[in-house]
């Protein structure tokens, strides 16, 4: 898992993927805090949590060609006939992604900084809001993951998990378009956009840690059977 | 060292492998020889615990390859087709990586170094692999099998591609390898399985339609001890004459193939050595005898035999036809085959 794990997260910063995903998260936050900054409102919970739209179209870039390159150019050879588990491998490139993830959100400590300076802050409610995109965030990277390990062409499963993370994302506007209350209803629970909002609102909700933690899981352990699938094909 | 019990794998309804079985003792080096589809890679792949088998049972050093995957895998270097690389990262990182991924116990820098002088990819060790020539990748490829020191070695093509120079170099080294580890070789080119190999596993269509050493397989398909000969003379009574060597089992011309001169081949009684009784009949019999040499097949030749001749079944009436009693893979006759071969009796019975 190690080795997996060091391999992918180097690779990010071979290609210029690594650099151009934490470029676009740099710009937008820079930009979204200097507007918030000079209208004198800077409320750093909800400006972290409306990346989660940055993070709906970037994250499909990372997660890519974790396991469909593999694939593709028969890497997966050396790996599955080495003595390591099919879960130590999805683990490690899952914890690659989410690393240069995180580390996208380091600009964040330097506003909360320059926000601490002036004004009172609670600490409290910025570090939830974090919490709020990183589960968001391993959500989005283990079904970007999952996707990757159906097919051998990154393109293809880059347009699917952006598609996948529109309809999860979103899910508050097709429940507009249904018209029956309980679907609608359910659209709006479960819709990632909601979920975490929810954690920028500053309104501790133990359902929707385990919300995201579970579909991370799930999406995690669907990926380790559809790998071992393969070998059975 | 390897123990493969009637393995079969299916891919959707296509029967990739159809119930081979065969078992390699330690030490020993084999080659697999068979045409392009033959199944021999997805015999590896399954050895190697990169693919699963439909049926079956695959042991290597007494490890059931799907119980205890991490034990079994741990014994075995693997060299697949095409080298699995990370074309960007360095041959040294890339080694290390594998050292990583295998969990490697031995000194990481030491180990690496010495295997990397094995393989001679030393003065590319910071090169970055996409940059690197096929032959140098195919180093690499091999040094990753290496890393670990696995006692199985397991080589699928390791010299397609490569220039003449590379595959003496490779040879060498799998030769070197082979005093003491247990390595399985599969190779279209004949003659490297012939230089290399004390075994050969002919595989065709999924099945193994013959298992013996180069030599042996050679001989038993070509008769034995055949001998062709270009005379000076007259073509109908040479073969008279040569008839009527004592030992001399039937002649056959092959026509005219220089200005007077004959060629024949001359197949002896129970295999034996007649090339001095013909050079002594010829020149008794005042003709000039241009060349003579031992019609035995080559392996190329058998290969080509034995995978036109199509399913096993017909294989082994080819092999049967020469001697009675070889049967491939006989020690792993199970049920299944032993039908097959009492169907291949009554259809010899029938003609």
């Amino acid at each position: 898992m190690v080795a997996i794990f060091k391999r992918e997260f180097k690779s990010y910063f071979k290609t210029p993927i690594g650099y151009i995903f934490l470029a676009l998260y740099y710009f937008f936050f820079g930009w979204f805090f200097s507007r918030l900054y000079e209208a004198g409102s800077p409320e750093l919970p909800s400006l972290i949590v409306s990346m989660a739209l940055i993070a709906t179209f970037t994250l499909p870039i990372i997660t890519m060609r974790l396991l469909s390159d593999d694939r593709r150019q028969r890497i997966d050879q050396i790996i599955f006939t080495s003595p390591v588990r099919l879960s130590g491998v999805v683990l490690g490139k899952f914890l690659a992604a989410f690393c240069v993830y995180a580390i996208g959100f380091a600009p964040t400590v330097i506003y909360e900084i320059i926000i601490a300076s002036n004004i009172k802050v609670n600490v409290f409610s910025y570090l939830y809001a974090l919490l709020g995109m990183f589960l968001l965030g391993a959500a989005l990277i283990s079904i970007g993951l999952f996707i990757s390990s159906l097919t051998e062409s990154p393109s293809m499963a880059a347009m699917i998990t952006l598609v996948v993370n529109f309809i999860v994302i979103f899910m508050t506007d097709i429940a507009n378009y249904v018209r029956i209350g309980w679907i609608s209803k359910i659209c709006y629970k479960i819709a990632f956009v909601s979920v975490v909002n929810s954690f920028g609102k500053m309104v501790l909700s133990i359902p929707d840690i385990i919300y995201f933690l579970s579909i991370s899981a799930a999406f995690l352990f669907l990926t380790v059977r559809s790998l071992e699938k393969k070998r059975w094909a | 060292m390897i123990e493969v019990k009637s393995l079969s794998k299916k891919y959707g309804n296509f029967l990739a492998v159809d119930n081979i079985s065969f078992s390699i003792k330690k030490g020993e080096v084999v080659g697999f020889l068979g045409p392009n589809g033959a199944g021999k890679s997805t015999v590896m792949n399954i050895i190697t615990g990169y693919l699963s088998y439909t049926k079956g049972k695959v042991t290597v050093d007494g490890i059931d390859i799907i119980e205890n995957p991490e034990a079994a895998k741990r014994r075995i270097g693997y060299l697949p087709e095409m080298p699995p690389l990370y074309t960007d990262m360095n041959v040294k990182e890339y080694l290390y990586f594998v050292y990583d991924l295998k969990k490697v116990k031995f000194p990481k820098i030491a180990h690496i170094n010495e295997i990397m002088r094995l393989v001679k990819i030393a003065d590319v060790s910071n090169r970055l692999i996409k940059n690197l020539s096929k032959g140098y990748r195919q180093r690499v490829g091999f040094a990753a099998a290496l890393v670990g020191n696995p006692d199985v070695l397991i080589l699928d093509e390791p010299t397609v591609g490569l220039d003449p120079k590379q595959i003496i170099d490779i040879r060498n080294l799998i030769a070197k390898l082979g005093k003491n580890h247990t390595v399985i070789l599969s190779s279209h080119i004949l003659s490297e399985i012939q230089a290399v190999c004390e075994r050969v596993i002919i595989i065709n269509r999924g099945q193994i339609i013959a298992d013996d050493t180069p030599e042996d397989l050679a001989i038993k398909l070509s008769g034995g001890n055949t001998v062709e000969v270009r005379i000076i003379c007259d073509e109908e009574s040479m073969i008279k004459t040569l008839s009527s060597i004592a030992d001399v089992e039937s002649v056959i011309s092959l026509g005219k193939k220089e200005k007077d001169a004959y060629d024949f081949s001359i197949v002896p009684k129970d295999k034996k050595d007649i090339r001095a009784a013909i050079a002594a009949k010829v020149s008794e019999s005042g003709k000039t005898l241009l060349s003579m040499s031992s019609g035995g097949m080559s392996l190329e030749q058998v290969f080509l035999r034995l995978t036109e001749a199509g399913d096993g079944d017909a294989v082994r009436k080819l092999l049967g036809e020469v001697k009675e009693d070889f049967e491939p893979a006989e020690e792993a006759a199970n049920e299944d085959e032993e039908i097959k071969t009492e169907q291949t009796a009554e259809k010899e019975g029938e003609e």
